[in-house]
């Protein structure tokens, strides 16, 4: 596969001096982090180690309580339309797919579009199925999220965000719900979208997607990035002891 | 490539793009809204209770009342204040509410066992019952078995007794007692005094199994302790069996203990209804505890009563307490009831009270307040019990 | 060559099988049980047939009151000479035709709602001028229909009337408080649980009560208000708190990644709420609901207290007649026969909602 693997030089998202605490629990601390439009970065770490809060910063899932969080130029504060215009932007993938059970995947899809982008119903449709078939999925349609396995659930998530035009893509674990077999499937969707350009974060313990696709792979460890570099240097010489461990545990 | 941390702090969010400020403004707003709609409707109240000539306050409550109360357990007449006559009616909501209960909980619960019964046919009938009872709105019920007392009973002369020393007529149902005699003051210390005995062998004997293994039957000594010690006081005051009996006297009976119809007819409706809810419960709770339980029990060889106490009532009564305890509370907020059958619950003396009085704010607050007590108490034991017995999970 | 030995067909033990088996197992397996069966077959058979006997063989059923004091047996007269009071209250005798009418819409629409493939947005309109009709044809004054004051409905069509625009109208309050309550704006959490819980902790008789006294006084002089409105509004303010608690529980089992997936999309909160929370929490708590319903419509037995003619009351003025004086048992227990009928087919209902529900459409 070809994909790019020099990103651009506009920056898309900065992450300046960011600290988070749930109560006592000090979760982020003191995250400085940049991605350029069209990056591809791979998150990995412990469970515990702030990767998902980290993500789940920039779409305002969760409030970071210090330092500063700029997506595409927006800076996210307290601000109702700053909030709604990144949100707009970035889009997310979720490691248990959240699709609404009561709608059938077309109406899953098109629901972001009609109420948030106010497309016309039909307009919004198309755009549905024109995802649903990048994602080879359009066949299943008129189903309920019921009916389908984990890893069409996953894709049809995946062909969710899509449909909101995102410039960054968020995937918090978006294969550790799935059975082994249904793997692949999500992972070559994403690949795909790599090969568009999108700006990707990535938080997974997928390696081999990690080596082939990314331009950093960052670990995590304790609320602070420990370290990160290309695949290949990372996963060839670890800089840090944590780093090691965790490599040594999850590539056995 | 840049960076945007040279940039200067963006410009103060105006206050109603701020999530947390519009959420103030939003509070704010209601709580006007609904402080406006206060004062609108307290000072028309205020006006209307002036051009009615209604008093306000509750200084009614020292003023004489100057209404009779069918029934109390403390004394009380025409002359007493307004204030004693409601404490009557608290007593006596108290008072079928606490019977009530206790027999509720004991007639749903045997039914709620026979309804999970392998005999068929009283399975059958216990399902008739919850399924009937449930059905049929309470006040109907005590409408009905207020008009079985009154039309289907006969008057004091004729009145049938089913038993000995007990008399049913339309006047209610006359008890033969015991004489009061002060042999049953001690016999009741002695029950306390027994009590406090068989909490302290229990105690003993826990210690004693987990240091020695040693079994003690503390259940049958502890009953024999509860029962023998009043027994044993009342041989000692040479056993004093002088009976109360009711003897008709003119158009009523005198003496032993009468129970009136409004009591009876309240209590029995009450019950009967409450009691199908209960038996639900009851069945809900034990069919919670997986079969599974009751086999592994008794494959690591207990027998059916340990068993009982030991695996299957402790899970099934982490089901049944939460909704037991609403039942229990339902039961006592139908008693208001009473009042459409002029049993003098506290519901009914404040409603004579404020017909009497005209402020029937202050009577419907008193009502309200009281029967929040109740609620409010009942919420924080079940709470304090919910999180004593909760399962410890992962 | 070994032969095949064609085994006898083995029966079981006749007294396993059939009616005797079923006897066996069901009513006398074991001595406890036994003795059980014995026991309650005696009871039975002293308390039923003279039960029979008083109800169908030596009764009266079409006579007048004094005729019913001689028969022996139960007096049906009382009911089948009253039932158009019983039933339709002071409502004038010619035009209750038009509450009889009104209940019919009311029946049918419950009928046709059963179905739940039914529930689409023409039912939805369906149920709403059907309830307009349901009010224009007990209020009349118009299309020639001569008006009947609000004074003079009662019986069934008020009963039914207090319950379901009771429940109609506690339903969005019910989930509005419920939402409230779960909100993260202390402000709004407070007054929702404070009104929830006061509601919940008090007999519904207080709010009658209140309703009926006070209610008058929180208005402007000279704006009245009429008793069945006021008894509507305590009926609405007492159930909408139950729902509350209701839907509380089925919003307390949606999963966060809903919100989550609602929120990342951009739906800002009443777009997540109407489009993603609302529709499967409410759905989840259909069986609840019913039984709210169910609840409400005997709870509309208790006006009889502050004196609106429904149901209950109609039977007692009737049994204050002298001539009907001393029948209650059997007014009521027609009366009884009716709400069981009503609640019976409604809990029925809501046995076979939960079935179909919880196998998952």
């Amino acid at each position: 596969m070809n994909l790019e693997k020099k990103a651009s030089e506009e920056l898309m998202i900065e992450f300046i001096d960011v600290h988070k605490w749930f109560g006592e629990f000090h979760v982020l601390q003191g995250i400085n982090l940049t991605v350029s439009r069209q990056e591809r970065i791979v998150i990995c770490g412990p469970s515990g180690s702030g990767k998902s809060t980290l993500i789940r910063c920039i779409n305002r899932l969760e409030e970071h309580q210090r330092g500063r969080i700029i997506v595409d130029g927006i800076e996210l504060i307290n601000n109702i339309k700053n909030i709604e215009k990144i949100r707009a932007e970035v889009g997310m993938v979720f490691q248990h797919f959240n699709l609404f059970p009561h709608l059938n995947i077309v109406e899953n899809l098109a629901l972001g579009p009609i109420w948030v982008r106010k497309v016309p119903k039909k307009e919004a449709e198309e755009t549905a199925m024109y995802y649903l078939e990048k994602v080879h999925i359009a066949e299943q349609a008129r189903k309920y999220p019921g009916q389908l396995s984990g890893g069409q659930q996953q894709r049809v998530a995946i062909a969710r965000s899509l449909c909101m035009n995102p410039k960054v893509m968020l995937f918090d674990e978006p294969t550790s719900a799935l059975d082994p077999e249904m793997i692949k499937e999500v992972l070559d969707v994403m690949i795909e979208l790599a090969q568009e350009g999108m700006t990707m974060i990535v938080v997974t313990h997928e390696m081999g997607f990690a080596r082939s696709v990314a331009h950093r792979v960052l670990f995590m460890d304790f609320g602070k990035i420990v370290e990160g570099n290309t695949p290949e240097e990372f996963f060839a010489n670890p800089e840090h002891e944590r780093t090691k461990l965790f490599l040594s545990q999850i590539l056995h | 490539m840049k960076s945007y941390s040279d940039r200067a702090a963006p410009e103060k969010t105006p206050f109603w793009l701020d999530p947390k400020k519009r959420a103030i403004l939003f509070q704010f707003m209601t709580f006007c809204m609904v402080g406006l709609l206060a004062y609108y409707l307290i000072s028309n109240t205020l006006i209307n209770l002036q051009r009615q000539k209604i008093a306000t306050g509750f200084s009614f409550l020292h003023k004489e009342s100057s209404f009779e109360i069918g029934e109390s357990l403390i004394p009380y007449s025409a002359a007493s204040s307004y204030g004693r006559a409601l404490l009557v009616g608290a007593l006596n909501t108290i008072k079928v509410a606490f019977i009530g209960v206790i027999i509720t909980i004991i007639l749903g619960t045997i039914i709620g066992v026979a309804r999970l019964s392998t005999n068929w046919l009283l399975s059958k009938l216990a399902t008739l019952y919850i399924e009937v009872m449930q059905d049929i709105p309470i006040l109907l019920q005590l409408f009905f078995w207020y008009a079985i007392f009154y039309e289907t009973l006969p008057s004091p002369r004729q009145a049938i007794s089913p038993g000995a020393g007990i008399f049913m007529c339309n006047r209610g149902v006359a008890f033969t007692i015991p004489e009061v005699h002060p042999a049953h003051y001690y016999m009741l210390l002695a029950f306390f005094a027994g009590c406090l005995i068989v909490y302290l062998i229990r105690r003993w004997a826990r210690e004693r199994q987990e240091k020695t293994g040693q079994f003690f039957p503390t259940f049958r000594v502890g009953l024999a302790i509860v029962f023998g010690l009043p027994f044993i006081t009342w041989l000692g005051f040479g056993a004093p069996m002088e009976m109360d009996a009711p003897k008709l006297v003119g158009f009523n009976f005198e003496g032993g203990l009468t129970v009136s119809p409004e009591f009876i007819a309240l209590l029995l409706g009450l019950v009967l209804y409450t009691a199908a809810f209960v038996a639900e419960v009851v069945r809900a709770g034990i069919q919670s505890v997986s079969k599974g339980q009751r086999e592994a029990a008794m494959s690591i060889g207990l027998r059916p009563v340990p068993v009982l106490n030991l695996v299957i009532l402790p899970q099934a009564l982490r089901v049944i307490v939460p909704p037991l305890t609403s039942q229990m509370l339902n039961l006592t907020k139908n008693s208001s009831l009473a009042v459409a059958i002029g049993y003098p619950d506290f519901v009914s003396v404040a409603n004579t009270t404020m017909n009497q009085t005209g402020q029937s704010i202050e009577g419907v607050a008193l009502i309200m307040a009281v029967y929040l007590f109740f609620s409010l108490s009942t919420s924080a034991f079940m709470n304090w019990y919910n999180k004593r017995v909760a399962l410890v999970e992962r | 060559m070994e032969q095949v030995v064609q085994a006898e067909e083995l029966r079981p033990p006749i007294t396993s099988i059939g009616i005797i088996g079923w006897m066996r197992n069901n009513l006398f397996n074991g001595v406890f049980n036994s003795i059980l069966t014995v026991v309650t077959l005696f009871f039975l058979w002293k308390v039923v047939p003279p039960l029979f006997r008083w109800a169908f063989i030596d009764s009266a059923w079409h006579t007048t009151g004094q005729a019913c004091r001689q028969a022996a047996g139960a007096c049906w007269s009382v009911i089948s000479m009253n039932y158009r009071f019983m039933l339709f209250g002071f409502y004038p005798y010619e035009q209750q035709w038009r509450p009889f009418l009104a209940m019919m819409i009311l029946f049918g629409l419950l009928f046709y709602s059963r179905d739940r493939t039914h529930w689409k947005k023409p039912l939805a309109y369906a149920w709403i001028i059907g309830l307009f009709t349901m009010g224009l044809l007990m209020k009349g004054g118009i299309f020639r229909l001569s008006s009947v004051e609000s004074t003079q409905w009662g019986g069934l069509p008020l009963t039914l009337l207090l319950a379901v625009f009771g429940l109609t109208a506690a339903y969005p309050l019910g989930v509005i408080l419920a939402l409230g309550r779960r909100s993260k704006m202390p402000g709004v959490k407070v007054l929702c649980i404070v009104y929830i819980e006061l509601i919940r902790g008090v007999p519904l008789i207080s709010l009658l009560f209140m309703s009926s006294i006070i209610l008058p006084l929180f208005l402007p002089e000279g704006v009245t208000i009429n008793k069945i409105l006021r008894a509507q509004v305590a009926i609405i303010l007492f159930t909408s708190a139950y729902i509350a608690e209701v839907v509380r529980g089925g919003l307390q089992g949606m999963s966060r990644g809903q919100y989550e997936a609602a929120e990342s999309l951009g739906l800002n909160y009443y777009m997540t709420m109407r489009l993603i929370i609302l529709p499967q929490a409410l759905k989840i708590v259909i069986p609840p609901t019913v039984s709210q319903l169910i609840s409400a419509f005997k709870d509309t037995s208790l006006v009889v207290i502050i004196a609106l003619f429904d149901l209950l009351k109609t039977t007692q003025s009737v049994l204050s007649n002298p001539e009907w004086m001393g029948f209650s048992r059997e007014a009521y227990v027609f009366i009884a026969i009716l709400y069981f009928l009503g609640c019976f087919s409604m809990s029925n209902y809501s046995r076979k909602l939960e079935r179909e529900l919880s196998r998952g459409d």
